[in-house]
């Protein structure tokens, strides 16, 4: 059993404190992905749950042990790193079965272990070869191979992909997917990447600022963000954001609108929300329709960009803000002429104003 | 193409000008002059012409030869027997004026053995406080090299570590370094001191006087042992720097790696550390090898190559005799042999640590 659970905990520099009580709870055999944007305190989570990094205050429990002050070695987990970190002068073989020549294992053991590792990753034919003969992605497979030679309960990857170009990248993450459900294992992952973190996640931590600003499932957070960062993080294009004030209020629904937005009655469940109030409405480019002669929001076109799949409109509102649509493929527009959008009042978001 | 930087670069060859000039008067043609002297009887001030004189100081320098004799025996064929050993002819007899082997002229006995019966065997040289100087050298150098890089190495991984005041302690390690070998030398002659050195005193305080003064550089059998101790302590500091950095170019992930991956300490150093210095070791064994050979200053301020010639060592021979007897040529030849020495070893541990593909 491997669940891990980090409560209260938090890391200071000195005076500079990068991790601000952080709660989660990861279950056994759960892929979790850690996502934010740079220098919020992911990779350094990440080190103190492998041992790499004391914990400054709280308990982090691995399995029904508390290892706060447990060496690594003595965690049960592998990592990869960003960098491999593979030894430069040993072969891939010697890489892979590092843990195992460290442990003792006898030479049979080992040809196995490798052997089985090599063929999960489909590098049998690298085997003996030195790490300055590989490309990078083949690196970051012994990097892998290393880490599940060992069986360990749990794996923990610190940006595994982000050296390698878009195509591999999405090879590597379809088979770190696979690799998940062929082993079973607990894994944390850390990426800013939201489409690595939307595909392979079973759990998604967003984190900002060494704080934690939602965990769940990868579409719960997307239909459901529990604040403006979520929201604007997950999802590309990134979600739309207008100003508007509440007009009225009616048990749980608020009615809102501003200069180009038509009154709509939407949810206002993160309130409360008052009469009079500012607030701001979350739009997801994708939930935005084009709806000739009505629809709710107004303005005019000022760039498109098509994609092939859908077609990316730059909207400038009758307010003069701009915001985002993307279409559907055979959509054509010409810049500057008149668009009318519709959206389902259910699939928005309302954010009081913090 | 030719660069802009090798081309009308005045500035360039200005800047560059008096070094390469004291470079080229200084170690380039004394270098050239060296091999050309070594093949004369060039002196350092003589009023005769310089002569050829072809291999004749190399092999005056070089010449061994060995001798084996029967005991001295009575009328009625029992061997003589003095002081309780076996009494041999006396060489002397043997190497002057003596028609009969024209070849032993001038030569004198540098050790003996004997390999069972009653004969023994005699190694002669004709220059026997060179050969001396030449094992003197060599001892000192095969102990001198794996001490010093092995010491330097460990005071490296003490002090690569991230610890309040850590800089003192790499000061204090490198101090040594940049005093000059000579007021070193001075400063342990005193603590050398037969009487009332610093090391006597110590020796004397924590032994509560059991351990009696000794003369550690006015006895044969010390001498050289002081001087070695005092050389690795002198530059232990400078190879500790070099290792330093060296092990500050071993990645720290790779520690991180190990350490996740349940390595030991001394796993780590096995796998990680050692082997990310491969090249740093190959360095510092040629110069601490070099820099061994080139043993002098120490000899010259503290024991003048005695007592007995038990610290003679081939620089110190070079200089005695090149300045001290103005025997220019032979004192050439001598850092010609020293300079095939030291090129032949370091191309032979290059060879043996070179990267095996
Ligand atoms: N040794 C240190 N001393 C002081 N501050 C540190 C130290 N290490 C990291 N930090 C700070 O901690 C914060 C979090 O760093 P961390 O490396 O965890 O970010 P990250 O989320 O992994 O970012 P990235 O996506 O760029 O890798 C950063 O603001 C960084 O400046
Ligand atoms: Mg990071």
């Amino acid at each position: 059993m491997a669940r891990i659970s980090l409560k209260n905990v938090k890391k200071s520099y000195g005076a500079t404190h990068v991790i601000k009580g952080v709660d989660i709870e990861i279950e056994d055999g759960e892929f979790c992905v850690f996502v934010g944007p740079s220098g919020c305190g992911k990779s350094t989570l990440l080190r103190m749950i492998a041992g790499l990094e004391d914990i400054t205050s709280g308990q982090l429990q691995i399995g029904e042990t508390v290892v706060n002050d447990l060496p690594p070695k003595d965690r049960g987990v592998a990592m990869v790193f960003q960098s491999y970190a593979i030894f430069p002068h040993m072969t891939v073989r010697e890489n892979v079965a590092f843990g195992l020549t460290i442990s003792g294992a006898s030479k049979e053991e080992k040809d196995a272990k490798v052997a089985e590792a090599a063929r999960i990753l489909q590098m049998e034919h690298l085997l003996d070869r030195r790490p300055s003969q590989l490309s990078g992605g083949q690196r970051q497979r012994v990097a892998i191979g290393r880490a599940i030679v060992r069986k360990p309960q749990v794996f923990l990857f610190d940006e595994p992909l982000s050296n390698l170009d878009a195509a591999l990248r999405m090879d590597m993450r379809m088979e770190i997917g696979k690799l998940h459900q062929q082993l079973g294992a607990t894994m944390i992952y850390v990426t800013h990447d939201q489409v690595e973190a939307m595909t392979l996640a079973d759990k998604i931590v967003v984190l900002k600022d060494g704080q934690v600003m939602q965990i769940g499932a990868p579409m719960d957070l997307y239909h459901d963000p529990a604040n403006l960062f979520v929201a604007g993080f997950l999802g590309a294009p990134s979600m739309n954001f207008l100003k508007v004030t509440v007009q009225g209020v009616n048990g749980g629904k608020v009615l809102v609108s501003n200069g180009a937005l038509d009154p709509v009655e939407v949810s206002g469940k993160r309130g409360p929300f008052r009469v009079g109030d500012q607030a701001i409405l979350g739009l997801r480019p994708q939930y935005l329709s084009v709806a000739p002669g009505s629809g709710k929001l107004h303005g005019t076109v000022a760039l498109t960009e098509r994609l092939g799949a859908e077609t990316v409109v730059e909207v400038t509102l009758k307010d003069g803000n701009p915001l985002i649509a993307a279409l559907a493929h055979d959509a054509v527009f010409d810049v500057g002429s008149q668009v009318h959008l519709d959206f389902d009042p259910d699939r928005v978001h309302l954010f009081p104003v913090t | 193409m030719a660069s802009k930087f090798t081309v009308s670069n005045r500035t360039g060859w200005l800047m560059a000008g008096p070094a390469v000039l004291l470079i080229a008067g200084f170690v380039i043609l004394p270098f050239f002059l060296a091999f050309y002297f070594s093949f004369t009887n060039q002196r350092l001030v003589s009023p005769n012409a310089t002569e050829f004189v072809g291999m004749s100081n190399y092999r005056q320098l070089l010449g061994v030869t060995t001798l084996t004799l029967d005991p001295v025996r009575d009328d009625s064929g029992a061997v003589v027997m003095k002081d309780g050993e076996p009494e041999y002819p006396s060489l002397r007899t043997i190497t002057r004026n003596n028609p009969d082997r024209p070849d032993l002229a001038g030569m004198r006995e540098w050790f003996s053995f004997s390999l069972g019966g009653d004969s023994k065997t005699f190694v002669l040289a004709r220059d026997v406080v060179f050969m001396k100087a030449v094992v003197n050298t060599f001892i000192f150098v095969l102990i001198v090299a794996p001490v010093q890089a092995g010491l330097a190495l460990g005071l490296a991984l003490l002090i690569n570590q991230r610890l309040k005041g850590i800089n003192v302690f790499r000061a204090i390690y490198f101090m040594p370094v940049v005093v000059s070998i000579v007021v070193v030398s001075l400063l342990w002659r005193l603590i050398y001191d037969g009487q009332s050195g610093l090391l006597n005193n110590l020796l004397g305080a924590i032994s509560f006087g059991l351990i009696p003064p000794i003369d550690w550089l006015g006895n044969p059998s010390t001498a050289l042992g002081s001087i070695i101790a005092m050389s690795i302590w002198q530059a232990v500091g400078f190879h500790m720097v070099i290792w330093l950095s060296g092990l500050q170019t071993i990645s720290p992930t790779l520690y991180e790696a190990a350490a996740i991956e349940g390595a030991s300490k001394w796993q780590v150093f096995r796998y990680i550390t050692w082997p990310g210095l491969r090249n740093t070791a190959v360095l510092i064994l040629i110069v601490i090898t070099m820099q061994a050979f080139g043993l002098f200053a120490q000899i010259d301020v503290m024991t003048n190559g005695g007592p007995l010639d038990s610290t003679q060592t081939i620089v110190f021979q070079a200089i005695e005799r090149g300045y001290g007897k103005q025997d220019i040529s032979g004192g050439s030849a001598i850092s010609v042999i020293l300079f095939i020495i030291v090129l032949s070893i370091s191309l032979i541990q290059r060879w043996l640590t070179r990267e095996k593909t």
